[in-house]
């Protein structure tokens, strides 16, 4: 590559890397899937998918071949442009956020940071500000599908997004406040000193800050047990229900490209991103580049699965909420105690200067 | 490397096209998008203004006008939805009493 | 690159500005106002104004857009029809909003030479992180301004309560 100037070089990593994390992150949409089938399936004394090759495993392909054919319907009452528009919208930002994610430690090939497509000095928000973007999706299609069942579940899922996105982004404001900075990056390196000792969940004291965040999450995500915008038994199938083919699996995909990503920014945030769980302690053994290169991606995974095993669980444990209740609890509730874990982060950190 | 004023000329477009909107437009809701366009437009002037002078003040203004452009938006459109509730209708022309 | 930056930008912002003049319903109006906040934050961002381009995306577009969306979805708002009043606001709204636009961009063309050129994410006198500076300066400087507008905000929620609540 040595006759190649930086900036080819620079803009070929690039693109490799845009391919490579979007094919993972594909991937691991349609295998978290299959994960949720297998452990739902466990948890409720069943086999699960167990036909389509060893352990089901590639029953996510089957599925992904019987979307594409499957007819396209259009109905005729909808609003042509923003029906299509509306998956798109959905599933383009539940891409885009995995953008900032640093999924690695630092490895430069020619200056190239391999592990981490866009070091942005605001990536944490950048992360949020495509989230609120992704809001939009589910009302479009809501609205454009012209079926009173599809608005009400827009309606709902919108005003929950909206409600719950407050009390997700004041959650972590403490996490901010004690890495003094919004880059994904050096939040993960000020956990970084002590192994699981000084995490922020642990050794920071963010629990409370990591609680809100996991119900908020939940919330935004519309899973279980704030999944009522989905709620079949009230409205059909909530804002899809007019979807078919293609454009269901891209709502569908987008729920769980959110699910991944929400699970990144907790693992980032509050769970030492890419560090060890030891922290420093066998650093000695296997010090070569490429184990130095490896083991902090497969930390990383493991932390995200973990989480998402987690999502999982919550959804095969509780029932759903009434919707006032889901409205009384994220704004009389994880509100007012957000906002009182970020005074008492303020202050703690004002007082120890 | 792109002159200020570029972005100044930017800016003067979006606002006219504002003008223009909130001139033309029937619908309460479509004359209030405009505001925020002439929001906007003024908020980039501001920004390219505190870039040439290295300046933080001018960023600071534009953070005041979104919180303020916030409120408007929220009492705002609680007014549209009062006045649908009581007129049916949301064309400016036929808003023209004080009375129902 | 800031260049192309600029012209991309500056035309989806034009583009979407125009079709909001243009569509006829209300959501793709107020659509096309996302495209052009969008676009405004990317230009934030050359300006070197992260925090603001972030602000841009998460409290215009994902807040205050979303609330007129919902709106317009709350209230079924048709295509809107031509009245009277249009045809009289069509000719005087486009030649006042022309001549307003000539006026802007002569001042700004002929004053050229004083206006400086810009660089890529700019530098802010003694400042490293934008954020730190705008903080600090709304936190010490601008604290009264700052509490004032949260005063604004609290006012704001109670006014849209009270309107938008139905009478028993």
């Amino acid at each position: 590559m040595n006759h190649l100037t930086d900036f080819e070089v620079f803009l070929m990593l690039s693109v490799l890397k845009v391919v490579v994390v979007l094919v993972i992150t594909l991937l691991g949409v349609a295998y978290t899937v299959l994960l949720e089938r297998k452990l739902l399936a466990r948890m409720q004394n069943r086999w699960g998918p167990s036909r389509v090759g060893p352990f089901g495993l590639l029953q996510p392909l089957v599925d992904g071949a019987k979307s594409f054919l499957k007819e396209d319907m259009n109905p005729l009452a909808v609003e042509r442009p923003l029906f299509i528009l509306a998956p798109i919208i959905a599933l383009g930002c539940a891409l885009i956020s995995v953008s900032v994610v640093p999924f690695g430690a630092v490895t430069r090939v020619r200056g190239v940071d391999l592990f981490q497509i866009a070091n942005v000095n605001i990536g944490l928000l950048v992360i949020l500000g495509v989230t609120s973007i992704g809001v939009y999706g589910i009302t479009l299609s809501g609205w454009s599908s012209n079926n009173k069942y599809s608005l009400l579940g827009s309606l709902r899922s919108t005003a929950q997004v909206i409600s719950y996105e407050l009390a997700l982004g004041l959650s972590l404001v403490g996490v901010v406040l004690r890495a003094q900075s919004l880059n994904l990056r050096v939040i993960v390196d000020s956990q970084s000193a002590h192994g699981a000792l000084s995490w922020n969940i642990f050794g920071g004291f963010q629990f409370v800050a990591f609680f809100i965040y996991l119900m908020a999450a939940f919330a935004e995500t519309n899973r279980a047990p704030f999944d009522l915008p989905e709620a079949e038994n009230e409205l059909v199938a909530g804002y899809h229900t007019e979807y078919s083919s293609m454009k269901f699996a891209m709502f569908f995909m987008a729920e769980y490209a959110n699910m991944i990503t929400v699970s990144c920014v907790a693992t980032l945030l509050f769970l030492g991103g890419s560090t060890s769980i030891f922290g420093h302690i066998f650093d000695g053994i296997l010090n070569t580049p490429i184990a130095n290169a490896i083991f902090p991606v497969c930390w990383f995974v493991a932390k995200v699965f973990a989480f998402l095993a987690l999502y999982i669980w919550v959804r095969a444990t509780l029932p759903r909420f009434r919707y006032d209740q889901l409205m009384s609890f994220g704004w009389k509730f994880l509100l007012p105690l957000a906002m009182a874990n970020i005074i008492v982060t303020s202050l703690v950190l004002a007082v120890r200067g | 490397m792109v002159p200020t004023a570029y972005y100044l000329v930017l800016a003067a477009m979006l606002f006219s096209i504002g003008i223009a909107a909130f001139l033309i437009k029937r619908n309460v809701i479509t004359i209030f998008i405009s505001i925020e366009l002439m929001l906007n437009a003024v908020n980039l002037t501001f920004v390219a203004f505190a870039h040439m002078w290295h300046q933080v003040s001018g960023q600071i203004f534009v953070f005041f006008v979104m919180v303020v452009a916030a409120a408007e938006a929220a009492v705002g459109l609680a007014i549209i939805l009062s006045i649908f509730r009581t007129r049916q209708t949301l064309n400016v022309d036929e808003i023209d009493l004080m009375k129902s | 690159m800031q260049l192309a930056l600029f012209i991309v930008f500056g035309a989806l912002a034009l583009g979407g500005a125009l079709n909001l003049l243009l569509q006829r319903h209300p959501i793709y109006s107020a659509l096309s106002l996302v495209v052009v906040m969008m676009s405004l934050a990317v230009l934030y961002w050359s300006l070197g104004a992260e925090f603001l381009a972030a602000a841009q995306v998460i409290v215009y577009s994902g807040a205050i857009m979303v609330l007129f969306v919902f709106v317009i979805m709350l209230l079924n708002a048709g295509k809107e029809e031509q009245t009277q009043g249009s045809r009289a606001a069509y000719s005087v709204g486009f030649p006042g909003a022309a001549a307003i636009f000539c006026l802007l961009s002569f001042v700004f063309l002929s004053e050229r030479g004083s206006l400086q050129s810009t660089n890529i994410g700019g530098d802010l006198s003694s400042a490293v992180d934008n954020i730190a500076v705008l903080s600090a300066m709304l936190f010490t400087r601008q604290l009264l301004p700052f509490e004032v507008t949260s005063v604004l905000i609290l006012v704001a929620i109670l006014g849209a309560v009270v309107l938008a609540r139905r009478e028993q």
